[in-house]
């Protein structure tokens, strides 16, 4: 390959990456979420909620790790509601969710409004000495921005804490049967309120990446469906940390691919690619509820389940 | 009885709209009404609908009052909407978004004494008018100034979706940038969305990737621009002025400019004259207009596509004079001809200098 061939490839990586990481943050949250046995649809919303929080603190000159956590605890507010409408007073779960979605669209779009036009200076690139220069991967690895990295860690993180801590399966527990856990003595609701706030909270971050770093700018709704493909994801990954971050960066991936073919002048159906995730999750659905043991394996059996502790 | 007090409802309201319209005549201020399909803090389309709105607001102080509703989906929300604001009384309606056309044209005929104007159809009736601009006259200009700014020769454009506006749009540019320069070439690619920030952005460093140092846009965020300034090349705005998004990067933009439109059309109805028209106007009626340019732009680049500006405003220029050739090399257009406005409306081919495929 030539060199500049190299260096094409290399912006690919480093345009994949970046377009995977908000799709990463908000799965992994939702992974961790629906592991406790709660579907929450509310993505997109709680994504919006985050991107505007985190763009007004950081427009305010209130500084980028203040504008981070704006985000990730934007999210979690947002997830809050979530929790008190879907696990206290036990509405249902979908319709819940479908609602903050669409409640977030809104509040974000109106909160944001005097934010509308200003942009902010995005979050800096922390190249790792030395790392950086590696051709054509460096760029993608290790010229990237703090949430980038954060991302890089979320999915052996929370790969290690669901299945090798104590912790970590007591959720899944939860998820799986809330009756026995609960019998056993474990705060079901407890656990649900902490997995659907993480969730929250890493959609808040999802949100924060594109308001900060992905395009440092607020419009109204410019998560533009993000929240509805990393939801697919999970499925996808079939509940597991390491293939959900795989997807993300497939999705991310064919996103850019489609991109850039169409600029080298090859002719390529983006409107078949744009469905690609969406046939994808189709597909790993029917795969999974196809086997008996494999359903059992992945799907929470309590997914999206009301419990009554009084029962 | 059901349907006899329903009648008496709907005469009742009839009653009460007539009226205010009636009195308007009096002392009342005329009441106009604005639909968007968007969000008027876009910055993009219906941004400038609503600065429109503004400008009328400003001129006729005290004798119009106007009312807008943003966000209208295209469907039947749309004509709910319309038909809310025919009932209370507003005298001239805009509707701004082709898909409220059916809508539109619904409410129309059973409003005979409202008058409505809509944006880029063409449906028409005694009292329902449409409008359009030819924003390809502004894509044809700055498209000189982009064929002129090159030195790699590749201009990039950032499409939504294969409809004739975009495709004109995109002739367009590329007809502007090989007039002065034959050797440039136009990459096109398709975001499937009027308004993706994330992808839009991914389509301009794509772009910027295959070497293009100009990039034009028909999507409407100001991530093409961002993308731009980061990477030191020139971006052309959509719309409206988005230079605060890319200092270094706004070469200019191809401002969408309603408000002499909106005022002479507020103007006929106060002076009774309104009659339903088809318009299509440009550069020389100010609907379109380019942004101040970068200072960093050299004076000469400026110069000549202004003066592209001002001959197509002085119809001495038509952008698509022949010889127009398609991709293919077929002669579309003959030496001298100027293509009729049917064909630019149902324009479904690139001309010679695009590259990139029309999404079949």
């Amino acid at each position: 390959m030539s060199d500049a061939e190299l260096i094409t490839l290399s912006a690919i990586l480093a345009a994949m990456v970046r377009a995977a990481t908000p799709l990463a943050f908000a799965a992994l949250g939702e992974l961790v979420t629906e592991r406790a046995g709660v579907l929450n649809l509310g993505l997109e919303g709680m994504m919006l909620m985050g991107a505007v929080a985190a763009f007004g603190t950081a427009h305010a000159g209130w500084g980028y790790a203040p504008a981070i956590a704006a985000g990730a605890a934007a999210g979690a507010a947002m997830a809050a509601l979530f929790g008190l409408l879907a696990l206290t007073l036990r509405a249902n779960q979908v319709a819940c969710g479908l609602a903050l979605s669409i409640f977030g669209v809104g509040l974000s779009a109106f909160l944001g409004k005097s934010l509308i036009g200003s942009p902010v200076t995005a979050l800096p690139a922390l190249p790792v000495p030395g790392l950086a220069e590696i051709p054509v991967i460096g760029a993608a690895l290790f010229d990237q921005d703090i949430l980038v990295y954060a991302s890089f860690l979320a999915a052996p993180a929370l790969h290690w804490f669901l299945f090798k801590s104590r912790r970590g399966l007591i959720l899944r527990a939860v998820g799986e049967n809330h009756d026995a856990a609960h019998a056993i003595g474990y705060g079901v609701l407890r656990v649900r309120y902490a997995a659907v706030l993480f969730g929250g909270a890493m959609s808040g971050l999802a949100g924060a990446y594109l308001s900060l770093a992905y395009t440092p700018m607020w419009v109204e709704n410019m998560s533009s469906g993000r929240g509805w493909i990393a939801l697919a994801l999970v499925v996808f990954a079939t509940w597991r940390p390491s293939r959900a971050i795989l997807g993300a960066y497939l999705f991310g991936g064919v996103t850019i691919l489609q991109l850039h073919a169409q600029s080298w002048g090859i002719g390529v159906p983006s409107q078949a690619l744009a469905m690609l995730p969406y046939l994808a999750t189709v597909a790993v659905l029917v795969l999974i509820s196809r086997d008996e043991t494999k359903i059992k394996l992945n799907a929470p059996a309590c997914l999206g389940k009301v419990f009554h502790s009084g029962r | 009885m059901m349907m006899m007090t329903r009648r008496a409802g709907l005469a009742a309201v009839l009653a009460l709209g007539l009226g205010a319209a009636g009195s308007a005549l009096a002392a009342e201020p005329l009441k106009v009404g604005f639909v968007y399909v968007g969000p008027i803090g876009d910055y993009g389309y219906s941004h400038q609908h609503n600065e429109g709105r503004l400008a009328v607001e400003k001129r006729f102080v005290g004798k119009v009052k106007t009312t807008y509703v943003e966000n209208v989906p295209e469907g039947a929300d749309a004509e709910r909407v319309i038909r809310q604001l025919a009932q209370t009384g507003h005298a001239l309606i805009f509707t701004t978004s082709f898909g409220f056309m059916n809508p539109t044209a619904k409410v129309a005929r059973q409003f005979p004494k409202v008058k409505f104007e809509h944006a880029t159809g063409y449906l028409r009736g005694p009292n329902l008018a449409t409008y359009m601009a030819r924003f390809y006259e502004g894509r044809y200009a700055s498209g000189v100034a982009a064929g002129r700014l090159t030195k790699s020769n590749k201009l990039g454009y950032i499409a939504s979706f294969p409809i004739p506006e975009v495709v004109r749009g995109a002739n367009a540019f590329t007809l502007g940038a090989r007039s002065v320069n034959p050797k440039a070439e136009v990459r096109v690619v398709w975001v499937n969305s009027w308004y993706d920030p994330g992808k839009e952005r991914e389509a301009a460093e794509a772009l910027i990737a295959q070497g293009v140092d100009v990039i034009a846009q028909h999507t409407d965020s100001a991530a093409p621009v961002q993308a731009a300034d980061e990477k030191g090349v020139w971006a052309i705005g959509q719309a409206s002025d988005m230079s605060r998004f890319g200092p270094r990067s706004h070469l200019t933009a191809i401002v969408d400019d309603w408000s002499g439109y909106y005022i002479a059309r507020v103007q006929a109805v106060l002076d009774g004259a309104w009659t339903s028209t088809d318009t299509w106007r440009g550069f020389d009626a100010g609907m379109v207009r380019l942004a101040p340019f970068n200072p960093a732009v050299p004076a000469a680049v400026k110069a000549e596509a202004l003066k592209v500006e001002d001959e197509i405003k002085s119809h001495k220029l038509h952008p698509f004079t022949g010889p127009i050739k398609d991709q293919s090399g077929k002669e579309r257009v003959a030496p001298g001809k100027v293509m009729a406005d049917a064909d630019l409306l149902r324009m479904n081919w690139f001309v010679q200098g695009v590259i990139g495929d029309m999404p079949k």
